[in-house]
């Protein structure tokens, strides 16, 4: 018995298509955007990419596996703090703080009457520490969170919510414990890493590099999930949860891997952040960042790993077109963008690409429509 | 009445003693024992709301019981999480067809093959020779040999019943527990789910619920009558078609 | 932490504090009437449920200025009809959104909290374009302000009475509404069977509107009391949505009773702690507590075992 099956023979990890869509992403912010735009502008898109992380991790966890996180504001945060401590460290040797009544402390603990550096501070001393931090630190985190409430089957609307409420939790934190945290105004000033100075032109210029090449590892990381037997299994979790349940999957497990995943992305994405930009504050941490960083990947297409970064790049250029000229525009726009994004183009960018674009290259290109690039897995999730 | 283990050494597949579970106060199922032997085929039959798909549920812990005990082999289901005990052996099909909808039917069928299903089992798992084998061979049992590349969504019904059957059967349980798997078909499709059930109780142990007597008359080795949570009756089909208080309540009608 | 007072000064603390919290638990229960119709019968997220409020306060605020500078005479009930004009206002705005928007995402919880977070934005950039990026306070009655002297170190204030008063009769009223009459007899019975309700005559979408409606209403009717103990600005909404979602999650979505005694609790707590902790740290613990016991006993503190 021979039955040849199309489905059968599907086990490369990336289809042609999949792989030109990566190589224009990557000659995109490797060559074309760093040749065309000067070094503030080219800062500016790194800062942008930095939330392509979360982007593409909320396509794993809400697009394939169903579960919308409200709190990717906190992944994105406590990586950019843990990689902001270590450099304010790092600015904060006694040297350049004699003048402070305790010198070799950071200048807000001391203008708090902090003495002593508390104790959380004291593993940022170590670049190694903090890198292994960055990352374990957030997932540890969103794997108690889901653990706590994947076990006990909390999903959908009231996971969506609980996650924003600990956002919340987070921000009041931060802005009320200013000696140890920084308060409102965050983390700044930061200078160095490791005696590098990261403030200068050529400096964000390498860090940009860095952080897309991150990017395009993460996308590809992604990318071998959801190829695998673990992207279909989320899928269907999102369909039939019950059916995947009687069928010997621990369900749970499936939806915290994917949330540990999504924080860590927004992690890395976080510490670049800070690495960019110079400082990180709870504004990047709480309710509505966090939200916002949901409509990226909505505008992307929710299904679509590539989407999540042009949809990152899209929204927050016109963010920053609008603010320039028109500022009471851009929250008109951002709230009809959301509205839109649901009940009009549910797939984003992605869907319309597979819905006009796609056919329409398959005829010029002369290949049956047959052939094309399958649907994306499905409708939105409920 | 319920029959009673003549031998009290005697291994039975599945031993359910003294099940109740209440809802807010609400008995659906109430002090329920049955025993399945080894091979058996086993229909459940009774009126709407008489607690039957809720003691499907019990067996594979979707719902928790109030007390007594399910005994699956040498042990507690009672005790054991969903997936603990799909991975013992028992396999459930639901009422309505529950199948992966954006998924194509080789796709639904590989997720419930039993192999790589912790999270690091399904992140490593190759598609290779034998999984599609396997596919492939239950795919022509269930009769969608040619549909292996659709998705699930566009089947009709009756195929989605028969995806759903297919993927109980990939999974190769010891118990398994069909819920009216052909409810809702046409009469051909019913002949050939009739077929077809009959050649996948070889070898284990069935628990089905179904409605259509003709069908129950058909396949069930003995008959248990549910009540308002309760065993009314069990035995042959014979015999329970006889039970003056069966037929008062159910087949009376 | 209770080393520094004496007996009869904590007393007048727990007193004084329990008011504060009293009033806070009438803002909460009100926000969180309307919430617990829309999302414990409909199940719909309204995000946009703090700027329905807003709304309410807005048309208060104008209200209030329109009284004082056209018909002094009748200022002193200027309220009661701006309470009523808010519910209309708020309501009309509910039914409105209804229509163009909610209905078509019935199935599809998460999107509706997404596109109802747009129309927060929305509605914010609205009335920040209209009334400005400043509060705005209204001007209270005479006969509101003030207060009454119980002991030499209690005093409670009479629009603080109001508010809780007009909290009681709104929840008599919501109460009387869902589970005595018609309506309410409805919209239960397409809660629990959609179809069933449809078939046996019930228009079930004409049922949807109006629910979300006098949800969104009542939040107008929120918002107006909010104006008489603090101000409004285009955001004060977004502020209070987070708190309301946990109060009617906390209580168990579908139940009333388990709204009103999650806002008491949950303000209670609150307004106690923040007299002896800094008030970003008793919000911290309110909302630590609330998430904690959320992850114990996800179906809410007051709901019912059932068949799932």
């Amino acid at each position: 018995m021979v039955i040849r099956s199309k489905s059968a023979d599907d086990t490369a990890f990336m289809k042609p298509l999949e792989i030109v869509s990566i190589l224009i992403i990557a000659a995109l912010i490797l060559v074309v955007l760093p040749a065309t735009l000067d070094a503030f502008r080219l800062n500016l898109v790194g800062k942008y990419l930095t939330y392509a992380f979360v982007a593409l991790g909320l396509v794993l966890c809400w697009g394939f596996g169903g579960i919308l996180s409200l709190g990717q504001g906190i992944f994105f945060g406590l990586g950019g703090y843990c990689m902001a401590m270590y450099l304010k460290l790092e600015a904060s040797s006694v040297a350049n703080t004699k003048i402070q009544s305790t010198p070799g402390i950071p200048d807000f603990m001391d203008w708090n009457q902090l003495t002593e550096l508390p104790f959380f501070w004291l593993p940022f001393k170590s670049l190694t520490l903090t890198v292994i931090l960055i990352i374990a630190v957030p997932t540890l985190f969103a794997f108690f969170i889901g653990a706590a409430m994947f076990k006990r089957r909390v999903g959908g609307v009231y996971f969506a919510i609980i996650t924003q409420a600990i956002a919340a939790i987070l921000t009041i934190l931060i802005v009320g414990r200013q000696g140890y945290t920084g308060g409102i105004n965050g983390i700044t000033d930061l200078r160095t890493l490791q005696g590098w100075d990261i403030r200068t032109d050529s400096a964000k210029q390498i860090l940009y590099f860095v952080n897309s090449g991150l990017l395009i590892a993460c996308i590809l990381l992604a990318q071998y999930v959801k190829r695998s037997k673990l992207g279909r299994v989320l899928v269907a979790m999102r369909d039939k949860e019950d059916r995947v349940r009687f069928s010997g999957y621990s369900v749970a497990n499936f939806k915290i891997f994917a949330f540990c995943l999504a924080a860590a992305f927004a992690a890395i994405g976080g510490a670049m952040f800070t690495l960019q930009v110079g400082f990180m504050s709870p504004s990047f941490v709480g309710i509505v960042p966090s939200i916002e960083m949901v409509i990226y990947t909505a505008v992307g297409g929710r299904l679509s790993l590539f989407g999540a970064v042009y949809g990152t790049l899209l929204v927050n250029v016109a963010k920053t077109a609008f603010s320039e000229s028109f500022p009471e525009l851009w929250l008109f726009g951002l709230g009809a963008l959301f509205i839109a994004v649901v009940m009009v183009f549910p797939n984003g960018l992605a869907g319309i690409y597979h819905s006009y674009v796609d056919p329409l290259v398959a005829r010029l290109t002369r290949r049956r429509p047959a052939e094309t690039e399958q649907p994306l897995h499905g409708a939105p999730a409920e | 009445m319920i029959i009673p283990p003549n031998d009290p050494q005697k291994q039975f597949v599945l031993a359910v003693e003294a099940l109740t579970v209440s809802f807010d106060g609400f008995k659906a199922v109430n002090d329920v024992s049955f025993y399945v032997d080894e091979n058996e085929i086993r229909v459940i039959i009774g009126p709407n709301g008489a607690g039957k798909t809720t003691v499907l549920d019990l067996i594979c812990g979707r719902t928790r019981a109030t007390s007594g005990s399910i005994k699956f082999r040498d042990m507690d289901l009672t005790k054991m999480s969903e997936s603990n005990i799909v991975l013992a052996g028992v396999g459930r099909k639901f009422q309505n067809p529950s199948i992966y909808d954006d998924l194509t039917v080789f796709e639904n069928l590989e997720i419930s093959f039993p192999r790589g299903r912790s999270v690091f089992g399904a992140l490593t798992f190759r598609r290779d020779a034998e999984v599609r084998r396997r596919v492939e061979e239950i795919a022509e049992t269930i009769f969608l040999a040619d549909h292996l590349d659709e998705r699930a969504e566009f089947l009709s019904h009756g195929q989605k019943q028969w995806l759903e059957i297919g993927m109980l059967l990939i999974q190769d349980p010891d118990l398994m527990m069909l819920d009216e798997p052909v409810a809702g078909m046409s009469v051909s499709e019913r002949k050939k789910t009739a077929e077809l059930l009959h050649k996948i109780i070889k070898n284990r142990s069935v628990i089905v619920i179904e409605h259509d007597m003709k069908f129950v008359e058909d396949i069930a080795h003995r008959v248990t009558v549910l009540h308002q949570g309760k065993v009314l009756s069990e035995g042959s089909m014979d015999r329970v078609k006889h039970d003056p208080r069966v037929i008062e309540v159910y087949l009376g009608h | 932490m209770f080393g520094e007072y004496s007996l009869g000064e904590l007393t007048s603390i727990f007193v004084m504090q329990g008011f504060a919290g009293l009033i806070l638990f009438s803002v909460f229960l009100l926000m969180a009437l309307g919430l617990a119709i829309i999302f414990g019968q409909m199940g719909v997220i309204n995000m946009a449920h703090g700027e329905f409020m807003i709304l309410g306060a807005y048309v208060t605020w104008m209200c209030s200025t329109f009284f004082h500078g056209y018909l002094p005479a009748l200022v002193p009930i200027y309220f009661f009809i701006a309470m009523i004009l808010a519910f209309l206002v708020s309501g009309a705005l509910g039914v409105a959104v209804e229509w163009l928007m909610i209905r078509r995402l019935y199935k599809r919880p998460l999107d509706t909290l997404l596109a109802t977070w747009g129309l927060s934005l929305i509605l914010q950039q609205f009335y920040r374009s209209v009334f400005g990026p400043r509060e705005v306070g209204v001007e209270l009655p005479q006969w509101m302000l003030g207060s009454l002297p119980v002991t030499d170190v209690i005093e409670i204030q009479i629009n603080g009475l109001f508010v809780m008063a007009l909290t009681t009769i709104i929840t008599i009223a919501v109460a009387v509404m869902m589970y005595r009459s018609r309506w309410g007899m409805q919209v239960r019975a397409v809660v629990q069977n959609r179809v069933m309700a449809g078939a046996v005559g019930i228009n079930t979408e004409k049922v949807d509107r109006y629910t979300f409606g006098i949800g969104c209403g009542i939040a107008g009717i929120a918002g107006s009391a909010f104006t008489m103990i603090g101000s409004t600005g285009p955001t004060a909404g977004q502020l209070y949505i987070v708190d309301t979602f946990l109060v009617v999650v906390f209580g168990g979505a579908a139940s009333l009773a388990g709204t009103i005694a999650s806002a008491f609790t949950i303000s209670q707590a609150q307004s106690i702690m923040e007299f002896f902790l800094s008030g970003s740290i008793a919000k911290v613990l309110t909302l630590l507590a609330v998430v904690g016991i959320l992850m114990l006993r996800p179906q809410g503190l007051f709901v019912l075992k059932v068949r799932r």
